[in-house]
């Protein structure tokens, strides 16, 4: 059994800030970590790998810095890394990242393709399945249970909907996107860090990939960012002590009785 | 390709300030572009001596004309039109209008054609009729198939999805299979002076917008999260001709099976995607058996009760109540937020509410930046008393 999963290098999203004054992102000291729905799908393609056995293959798309996501991916227990880097690859939007990984996977067996169901700087949510369609193999999104066939040859999972679940099944090979509650992933032993450094990083540039060379980067991108500015914030509110409570709550029924809101 | 002219470049370091991405230095007061450049072009804009340039491709507008007509993937589920379809047909016609183009909604399903009046009377021209018993319910590969090729044979300029689960599932894979452009979770969708859909989304979790094109692709598609646009006012006076589409669907290339669909969400409670009324709670709350309290306010007030991403994290309400951009997006008439700090994540999940209550015992939460009242003071004595003192207004006024 192969298992291939495609994580990103993202922001700690929860540690940017807004400057007030400049109104620019305040980065400082923002640390970079492995996508948490990717970290997800790393722990269940590692969890097969120790149920059935499998080779687990992580692959990244970023500039050469994402090799320390890779680093972390070896350490909860994937074997291989592959880091997708070039500088022709930049600006690339979903379908762009969809095809330069799809040219990669061309060169790699896989009966199982992971992905996380977003990432958190860009939350499209678009990448797995395109990157699917562009495989030509079926894909199943939001999936939060995956059991694998006894022959290994298809799996049924729990597919999130809008009401509930959905138990779906598929042939192998498939693509799925790993959701929160799939699993927990594990910390890696400090053994297991030292280890991962020992593991090879194999990198792969433009030259390393078939495929037509304007499909890449900025020039294969078929959406492009024209303008980036921060959100227009709400009008000031009023603001109030509550230290006596029953004050406050008169004030704010006075407030939402004047807006009609009750 | 991004180039600085270093001629022109007078090192003021505008692009540097400018940048979301931290990608550009000033070296030897010259800026210089980093590897994480995402091409954005924030510093092109800023630079005060054009010094900055990004090469584009180039579009050849007269072919892009062909392309007419702006449709809505007009989802349903269980013959039930999902509420962001409707939600969808307003903003479509508004940018139906603008370029004097029909305004079309496709409709998949079996025995569904009984809700083409309800798409008429929100505003469609036409509706376009998919219907086949293997499109009972939604499978990523049939509605692909049969999507694709009836976008492709109608040469449209625009299609809009709702970003529900399967809108997301779909618009990803019909995008890849037709080669065309893709904007996710759409909060503003205009038409420019160049007759170009101008999509307008959060990114770094809502920290920044971005306005993004598809300069070169026809349609251009985006998908739309429910409750972003108001549902506009049905005219069933309306009508709109309803195409039967010749469609073909091949079983055998559904390549997925559903075994079995399971609901969660219990038929009675108001999700609060739906809720007019939404009492929220975070980390404030301490512990889960402080529920509660909120629990309470919100009965008196017959809301739905919502939490931020920290509590559902930690197992104390299920994922579908989670407001914010890795939950729901809301847009009640009245949001009250008890004990949420207010992350950055989570106000880009409730900002367009119609009126915003915060209770936080600290002055400097963020939460009160984007309320129109805001106690500072200690949630569990001030939501009982706004409890009570609701009732006693509900007493009152009966």
């Amino acid at each position: 059994m192969e298992i291939v999963v495609c994580i990103k290098q993202v922001p700690e999203i929860t540690e940017v800030k807004i400057d007030p004054e400049t109104r620019t992102l305040v980065r400082a000291g923002v640390p970079s970590i492995v996508n948490p729905f990717d970290e997800i799908a790393v722990e269940e393609a590692v969890r097969i790998k120790e149920r059935v056995g499998a080779t687990v293959t992580v692959v990244t798309m970023g500039p050469p810095q994402a090799r320390d996501a890779l680093l972390k991916c070896l350490a909860m227990g994937a074997d291989k890394a592959v880091l997708v880097t070039d500088r022709a690859f930049a600006g690339a939007d979903t379908w762009a990242t969809a095809y330069t990984l799809s040219q990669v996977l061309k060169k790699i067996p896989y009966d199982i393709v992971l992905c996380g169901k977003q990432a958190i700087d860009g939350d499209t949510a678009q990448v797995g399945p395109e990157l699917a369609e562009l495989l030509g193999i079926p894909h199943i999104t939001y999936v939060r249970k995956v059991e694998l066939h006894q022959d290994l040859k298809g799996v049924t999972v729990r597919r999130e909907t809008d009401e509930g679940y959905d138990v779906v099944e598929c042939k192998l090979p498939a693509l799925l996107t790993a959701i929160k509650g799939l699993n927990e992933p594990r910390l890696p032993s400090l053994m297991n860090i030292l280890a991962a450094n020992r593991k090879e990083i194999k990198t792969v540039t433009l030259a390393d990939l078939d495929g037509n060379p304007e499909q890449y980067g900025l020039a294969g991108s078929l959406t492009q960012v024209v303008d980036v500015f921060t959100p227009e914030p709400r009008g000031k509110g009023i603001k109030i002590d509550g230290s006596s409570p029953e004050e406050a709550a008169k004030q704010v029924v006075q407030f939402l009785l004047e807006k009609n809101v009750l | 390709m991004i180039e600085i002219d270093l001629e022109k470049c007078i090192g003021c370091g505008l692009c540097v300030k400018a940048c979301p991405f931290a990608a550009v230095l000033l070296k030897d007061k010259k800026a210089v572009i980093m590897e994480n450049c995402t091409l954005c072009g924030a510093c092109v804009t800023i630079c005060p001596v054009e010094a900055i340039t990004i090469e584009r491709k180039r579009v050849d507008t007269s072919k892009l004309a062909e392309y007419r007509g702006v449709w809505v993937y007009a989802e349903q589920a269980e013959g039930r039109l999902r509420t962001v379809a409707l939600e969808l047909l307003g903003k479509g016609r508004a940018l139906a209008d603008k370029l004097g183009e029909p305004l079309g909604a496709v409709l998949l399903g079996n025995h569904v054609a009984g809700l083409a009046r309800e798409l008429a009377a929100h505003g469609a021209d036409k509706v376009y009729l998919a219907e086949h018993p293997a499109l009972e319910r939604y499978t990523t590969d049939a509605y692909t198939n049969v999507l694709s090729g009836v976008i492709l044979q109608h040469n449209l300029n625009i299609v809009l999805f709702g970003a529900t689960t399967n809108g997301r599932d779909l618009a990803p894979r019909v995008a890849a299979r037709l080669h065309v452009g893709l904007t996710a979770d759409c909060t503003g969708l205009d038409i420019d002076d160049k007759r170009q859909l101008v999509q307008t989304r959060p990114a770094f979790g809502g920290n920044i917008m971005a306005s993004i094109l598809t300069p070169y692709t026809r349609p251009q598609m985006a998908t739309v999260r429910p409750n972003v646009f108001k549902s506009p006012k049905p005219d069933y006076s309306r009508e709109a001709m309803v195409e039967e589409l010749k469609i073909n669907v091949d079983p055998r290339a559904i390549r997925t099976k559903t075994l079995q669909t399971v609901k969660e969400v219990s038929a009675e409670a108001t999700s609060v995607e739906e809720a007019d009324l939404i009492v929220s709670c975070g980390r404030g709350l301490k512990s889960p058996d402080n529920l509660e309290l909120v629990k309470k306010l919100a009965e008196t007030l017959q809301a739905t009760v919502g939490g931020s991403r920290p509590i559902v994290d930690a197992g104390w309400m299920p994922h579908h109540q989670q407001v914010g951009q890795s939950g729901k997006t809301v847009s009640p008439k009245l949001y009250i937020a008890c004990g949420i700090s207010g992350a950055i994540q989570h106000i880009v999940g409730m900002r367009t509410s119609g009126v915003i209550v915060a209770v936080n015992s600290d002055p400097e939460a963020p939460i009160f930046n984007v309320a129109d009242f805001g106690i500072v003071g200690d949630l569990f004595k001030i939501i009982p008393a706004l409890t009570e003192e609701i009732k006693r207004v509900k007493v009152e006024r009966k």
